[in-house]
């Protein structure tokens, strides 16, 4: 019989620490799969972040190293200078990234290094238990906004990928969402063209992952889906910000 | 056996580091141990700046001193803060183109260079702390001829090559009997 | 015999980690080590190494850690409160193995302090200021000879010991100049090596069975206490094999000082002055500060009468002197702080008068 179905190599054989209807688990399998797909997997190093993902190195099946919170784009700045001729990438939530390590992201896509960050955007702090995050939307509620984000209080919500697209050293911005089976293939296209923009040489780039989380967001899986198409979309829009001129 | 510790004061500017660095140069020429140790802090130019250096005969344990054997006073605040620094029977080195007030001491050997006008005789009135760092040579014979020739060869060398002669002379300008 | 060149500190600090084999460096401007990053940024583009600026001392030794888990050599410097913002990174690289070598050019505090030398930083690079059950060897070098000797043999160190290594030198031996011998330069350790020479690092070097993952994350308590226990048999065997110092005329002293770093060299004259008075000092110096060496203390003859604790902080160092001595002698200390250094006449005459007042 003809397998239509396999594991990648790149994931381990093991049951994920996600809950059930995180998108988690799809975001680390587009990357290993195109990892497996470029036969990539043994040349590369991951940085996994503080966060829910802050276990993918016990799924990954790759090299990898852990980061304090939000200081993985440093610690993936000193690994390129160690190995200059591997793949390399970090695995950031938003509270990782956006909020305590917004220096080090905002820095090293300034300096245009030659790593991809795969940036996964859930509106929420998950693993401390869905305090507001620097992109919970206004008026969504979470632990440390019982009635809803306001501006006044806290700010609008950080996009993040088109402020990474104004700096010249990010050369690939792209922001996918893991709500659909169609936007799935979109992002799984985005994770690919990063890995080859890395390859070249070209300067940093990032994939941002519109995700969902269906435990902090107090929503069945389905529900969380929907309410990304009804919410995170129209203020998160989909879309390419910046892709190298060869391309 | 001897140790001479010698401590330089004057502005930001005025090149003092510079002759504390050309007196450790020159004594670790004449195979002797030597530390520099500068003052430091924001100042750039303007500000105040010193530095201790010890020439000896010995190991140098310890780069700070309480006493000097040579006072450096490039200008009129430095008098004023480091005569006492200069130990019964030691030397002070007076710039008295910047220095108005007369010295209070009289257990010491005080000498009074002209720096600036001596160095605008010589055509370039930057050349004032080289005139006093002769002046210091001259008396206290601290450095053999051929250390001398090497530390200005030196520092005067790459593109400040063409100040060599101009300097060679400034050390020169002034004798101490 | 190499030749002796004359060199400001924070240059002869530079190549001799250069020269140790380290060849990549990560660092932040801060006074009074700012020589460093200028030198590295000179020197290794020259020399096949990386120098990189970071945006934070928060950057440097987290890029530190990323280079040291790929297996790349490393070296970062600060001084204090940049020392104390990277203190987080060095409780990762205790607890995830990772060598590197860091110098604290020190100054005082607290909060931004000011820019003058000083050793208030005592208990931050000793006792360490990140979380959890971890140590970092520190050495602290008197002279720029010393500093340079304990920078080459760092790299080493640090990757045997698969552990930060840290160096601890002042405001002052950063910006004065002495004579040095620089050692003969080490081989550095190329990328395509690492998998040979450090296969735990994650090196992204071949799809394998045992994948490299280099972490500090232990949820289990089991797993980490088991973790944090064979982290303490390590420091152990370190504690014996890397504990050092100097003993200066303890035989028949009436005074004992303690002192490392600048302090040490003031002492020496301390020492100097007070034989001239007819009285007998010695000294106690420290090159490790941890693991400290309360062995010395154990020298220490019976008719010595105080053993005093010198120091350029509020009496950091005089708890391990207290320890060390266990109650068989008096134990006072004598301090500057705020960026001063007494001078030997004013520590000497401290002295006798601490001794007077034991009589």
């Amino acid at each position: 019989m003809k397998p239509v179905f396999t594991y990648t190599k790149g994931m381990l054989p093991v049951s994920t620490s996600y809950c059930p209807g995180c998108t988690h688990g799809i975001a680390h399998r587009l990357i290993m799969e195109c990892l497996e797909e470029k036969g990539k997997l043994g040349d590369t190093i991951g940085v996994a972040p503080i966060g829910c993902s802050v276990l993918a190195h016990q799924f990954m099946n790759i090299d990898m190293c852990e980061a304090a919170h939000g200081r993985a784009p440093a610690v993936a700045s000193g690994i390129r200078r160690a190995q200059p001729d591997r793949i390399v990438f970090t695995y950031q939530g938003d509270g990782d990234l956006a909020s305590i390590g917004m220096a080090e992201i905002i820095h090293a896509a300034a300096r245009g290094e030659h790593f991809t960050t795969f940036f996964i955007n859930n509106c929420i702090y998950g693993m401390t238990g869905g305090q507001m995050a620097p992109t919970t939307l206004l008026g969504q509620r979470s632990t440390t906004s019982v009635n809803g984000r306001t501006k006044e209080q806290a700010g609008a919500p950080i996009r993040v990928s088109e402020l990474i697209a104004t700096l010249e050293g990010a050369v690939f911005v792209e922001r996918v969402s893991l709500d659909t089976p169609a936007h799935v293939r979109q992002a799984k296209k985005a994770v690919m063209k990063a890995l080859e923009i890395q390859e070249k040489g070209l300067g940093f780039t990032f994939v941002e992952f519109l995700s969902s989380c269906p435990t902090n967001w107090g929503k069945t899986p389905a529900d969380a889906l929907q309410w990304m198409r009804d919410e995170m979309i129209p203020y998160y829009p989909l879309g390419n910000f910046r892709t190298p001129e060869e391309d | 056996m001897s140790t001479n510790k010698f401590f330089f004061a004057g502005a930001g500017g005025q090149g003092i580091l510079l002759m504390g660095q050309m007196l450790a140069y020159g004594g670790m020429y004449d195979n002797k141990e030597v530390t520099f140790m500068p003052s430091y802090g924001p100042e750039m130019r303007g500000g105040t700046a010193n530095c201790t250096v010890i020439v000896s005969d010995e190991k140098i344990n310890c780069p700070m001193i309480y006493e000097a054997d040579t006072v450096i006073a490039m200008n009129q605040p430095s008098l004023q803060s480091f005569e006492r620094l200069v130990k019964p029977g030691g030397n002070l080195f007076i710039n008295q183109s910047l220095v108005q007030t007369e010295p209070i001491r009289s257990d010491i050997s005080i000498y009074k260079v002209p720096c600036s006008e001596l160095a605008n005789e010589l055509g370039n009135t930057k050349a004032a702390n080289m005139v006093m760092f002769g002046a210091i040579l001259s008396a206290t014979k601290i450095l053999s001829e051929e250390a001398i020739e090497y530390v200005l060869q030196k520092v005067f060398s790459g593109k400040k090559a063409k100040h060599l002669d101009l300097n060679r002379r400034a050390i020169k300008a002034f004798k101490c009997e | 015999m190499a030749e002796k060149v004359l060199m400001k500190g924070n240059e002869a600090f530079a190549e001799a980690v250069i020269r140790g084999g380290c060849r990549y460096y990560f660092g932040y401007p801060i006074t009074p080590q700012s020589e460093i990053p200028e030198y590295m940024s000179r020197e290794l583009a020259e020399r096949g190494g990386t120098f990189l600026q970071a945006e934070s001392e928060l950057g440097a030794i987290n890029m530190a850690y990323g280079c040291g888990a790929a297996g790349g050599s490393c070296f970062i410097s600060s001084s204090s409160p940049g020392i104390a913002l990277m203190q987080e990174g060095m409780s990762f690289l205790a607890s995830a193995e990772v060598p590197a070598v860091l110098l604290n050019v020190s100054r005082c505090g607290p909060g931004i302090g000011g820019i003058q030398p000083g050793q208030a930083d005592y208990f931050q690079v000793t006792r360490g200021g990140g979380n959890g059950d971890y140590r970092i060897p520190v050495f602290a070098p008197s002279t720029i000879q010393e500093a340079v000797d304990i920078l080459y043999e760092a790299p080493s160190m640090a990757d045997y010991w698969r552990n930060p290594v840290m160096i601890l030198a002042d405001g002052i031996m950063g910006q004065m100049m002495e004579p040095v011998v620089l050692p003969e330069p080490k081989a550095p350790l190329l990328p395509g090596d690492v998998p040979k020479v450090k296969p735990w690092a994650a090196s992204g070097s071949g799809y394998k069975e045992n994948r490299s993952v280099v972490k500090s994350l232990r949820l289990k308590p089991e797993d980490l206490e088991v973790h944090v226990e064979k982290l303490y048999e390590k420091y152990a065997q370190a504690e014996k094999e890397l504990v050092r110092y100097e003993c200066i005329g303890l035989e028949d002293a009436d005074i004992v000082f303690t002192a490392f770093g600048t302090m040490a060299r003031l002492i020496h004259e301390v020492i100097e002055l007070l034989a001239k008075e007819g009285i007998k000092a010695g000294m106690i110096r420290p090159i490790s500060l941890w693991p400290f060496p309360y062995e010395a203390f154990d020298r220490i003859e019976s008719k010595t009468k105080v053993v005093i604790s010198a120091e350029l902080s509020m009496g950091q160092m005089l708890q391990d002197v207290k320890m060390g001595v266990c109650g068989r002698f008096p134990v006072e200390l004598i301090h500057r702080t705020g960026g001063i250094i007494p001078t030997s006449l004013e520590v000497a005459e401290k002295a006798k008068k601490i001794l007077e007042g034991l009589k």
